[in-house]
């Protein structure tokens, strides 16, 4: 804000103007989290975070979250970094693939994965001929997360890759590295910070997942009720527990987010060039 | 310093067009009823509503379904409803105490049933039957559909032996937030079975199988009707109201699976 205008904001009363309708954005985009912390002490949140819903609920979201997360980023980087390196139109395709999760309404991904994982499913039929049964479990849970979360590291990773400097990549070949040493011992040390809030991101929005998790993997505590769900449920009985699980959710996301501004400061990361 | 002013100029504004919009409420022209109802009265509501424009014209019935808790809140918190319908007493309940309906009446009463998916029909033929479903997903116990059949599954143990809750829930493998959700997994073969009122089963009478609850074993639900203490058109609310509870309000809620119950008053 305080530099803004040094940067070419322009003259002040259009920086005025610019500010005033940014602001009401802000603003607005506050308001909500506002409302959520103004109305809840902080006796309410010890006594919401005693509510039987909450431990098992809050231990599902960090165990599936995590697994979700390393899988994402286990399988998300080397797709990240073919899709970068190559300027062939095929991975151009593969690109707007991988967005498909984000612009889909949960409710119907979910009910995708059921059609796909389910007894019906032409994967759930031969899974469950082995005697696999997907949907309602806990694995169902993080495969919701993994669909709708994905998307959000293997964009960052993606630009981040393209954002490294082709020529640091060119010098490390010629003076021998093998292009696996390249990838492990420049290009990924280079991206980290995008690697890492992208990875950030997704997290935050695997540990926000509802809609999909509802529908492929329904809501059982301490199996399938992550946090989101049992708000969800405690909303129907005990507003306490389902505003303190709210203030949890609504911290540890905000933790994650401030990570990737520190990851971000850290390690120097620039904007990228116009 | 200036860059404050907008700033604090713009929140101003923001705030001062909020205080303007709430106390408009539909068109004035003609006159709006608005009704609030629990999402299961969806089908018959939206069906009395042509009637009641037909019978009133130049009145207009905007409905508005949700969960009864939903609505609830709503309402508490200054939704501008003229009549309510609630699938719960409850819920019901809580706004009389709060003086934001008066003098409910009950219309109307629901029942369980258990659905079978189709595939499934042949293997769950009876009550009895029902330890033998691999998946069954019932209502979470938070909302009402849940408690009802945790109850029913109870009172069931006085006819198919005292641990048959026992045996069902063993293999209970989601309890759901609302009975839309139950009845979409059982219909998609994904659940074996699961627990529903009748009116939701009858809305998927192709994909399901249903097995009535003798009544002696069963838990009735009943859904209590009023006109919001708010309202702006009392005449019109009260009039709505008269057209559920009349025969012809009866008939169209039994052709949706539901028992009329004519007009009687909410317990205390």
């Amino acid at each position: 804000m305080t530099h803004g205008s040094e940067r070419g904001g322009g003259p002040r009363p259009l920086f005025g103007v610019l500010g005033g309708l940014g602001g009401l954005l802000l603003v607005f985009l506050l308001l909500p989290v506002v409302g959520l912390l103004s109305t809840t002490s902080f006796a309410d949140v010890r006594a919401g975070l005693a509510h039987p819903l909450v431990a098992p609920a809050l231990e599902l979201s960090l165990v599936t979250t995590t697994i979700s997360v390393a899988l994402i980023v286990l399988l998300g980087t080397p797709l990240a970094w073919l899709v970068a390196r190559s300027d062939r139109r095929a991975l151009r395709l593969v690109e707007s693939a991988i967005k498909l999760p984000v612009v889909l309404p949960p409710a119907v991904a979910g009910l995708g994965l059921l059609l796909a994982f389910g007894r019906g499913g032409f994967l759930g039929k031969a899974l469950g001929a082995l005697g696999i049964g997907v949907p309602f479990t806990s694995t169902a849970v993080v495969l919701a997360q993994l669909f709708v979360s994905a998307p959000f590291y293997v964009e960052a990773a993606i630009s981040a890759f393209r954002r490294l400097d082709a020529s640091l990549l060119v010098i490390a070949r010629t003076l021998g590295a093998r292009p696996l040493t390249v990838l492990f011992r420049v290009a990924l040390p280079l991206a980290a910070p995008g690697l890492a809030s992208g990875a950030a991101l997704s997290w935050a929005r695997a540990l926000g997942e509802f809609g999909a998790t509802l529908m492929f993997a329904g809501s059982l505590a301490g199996r399938t009720q992550t946090l989101p769900l049992a708000i969800y449920a405690a909303l129907e009985s005990d507003l306490r527990a389902a505003r303190a699980l709210s203030f949890v959710l609504v911290a540890i996301a905000f933790v994650l987010l401030v990570a990737v501004q520190g990851a971000r400061g850290t390690f120097g990361e620039r904007e990228e060039p116009a | 310093m200036r860059r404050r002013h907008v700033l604090a100029l713009a929140a101003l504004a923001l705030l001062a067009s909020c205080k303007k919009e709430l106390p408009r409420k539909g068109q004035a022209s003609r006159q709006d009823v608005t009704v609030f109802a629990a999402a299961s009265l969806r089908e018959s509501f939206t069906e009395l509503s042509h009637t009641f424009e037909a019978t009133y014209p130049g009145a207009h019935v905007v409905l508005s379904f949700a969960g009864s808790q939903t609505l609830r809140s709503q309402i508490e918190h200054g939704a501008p409803a003229d009549v309510f319908a609630s699938a719960d007493e409850k819920q019901m309940a809580a706004l009389v105490s709060g003086a934001h309906v008066r003098a409910p009446l009950l219309f109307a009463n629901n029942e369980l049933v258990v659905v079978v998916a189709q595939a499934k029909a042949t293997t769950l033929r009876t009550l009895a039957d029902l330890p033998k479903a691999e998946r069954v997903v019932l209502g979470a116990p938070e909302v009402p559909v849940g408690a009802y059949s945790v109850k029913a599954l109870e009172q069931l143990q006085g006819l198919l032996g005292p641990d048959f809750r026992a045996r069902v829930e063993a293999h209970v493998v989601s309890r759901e937030p609302d009975v839309r959700q139950v009845l979409a997994k059982v219909s998609l073969g994904e659940a074996d079975a699961g627990i529903v009122y009748r009116t939701d089963a009858l809305t998927a009478k192709d994909k399901v199988a249903v097995l009535r609850i003798p009544t002696e074993y069963n838990v009735i639900a009943s859904y209590p009707i009023a006109v919001t203490a708010s309202t702006k058109v009392p005449a019109l609310a009260q009039a709505f109201v008269e057209l559920v509870l009349s025969p012809e309000g009866a008939s169209v809620l039994k052709g949706q699976g539901f028992t009329p119950v004519g007009k009687v008053a909410t317990k205390p």
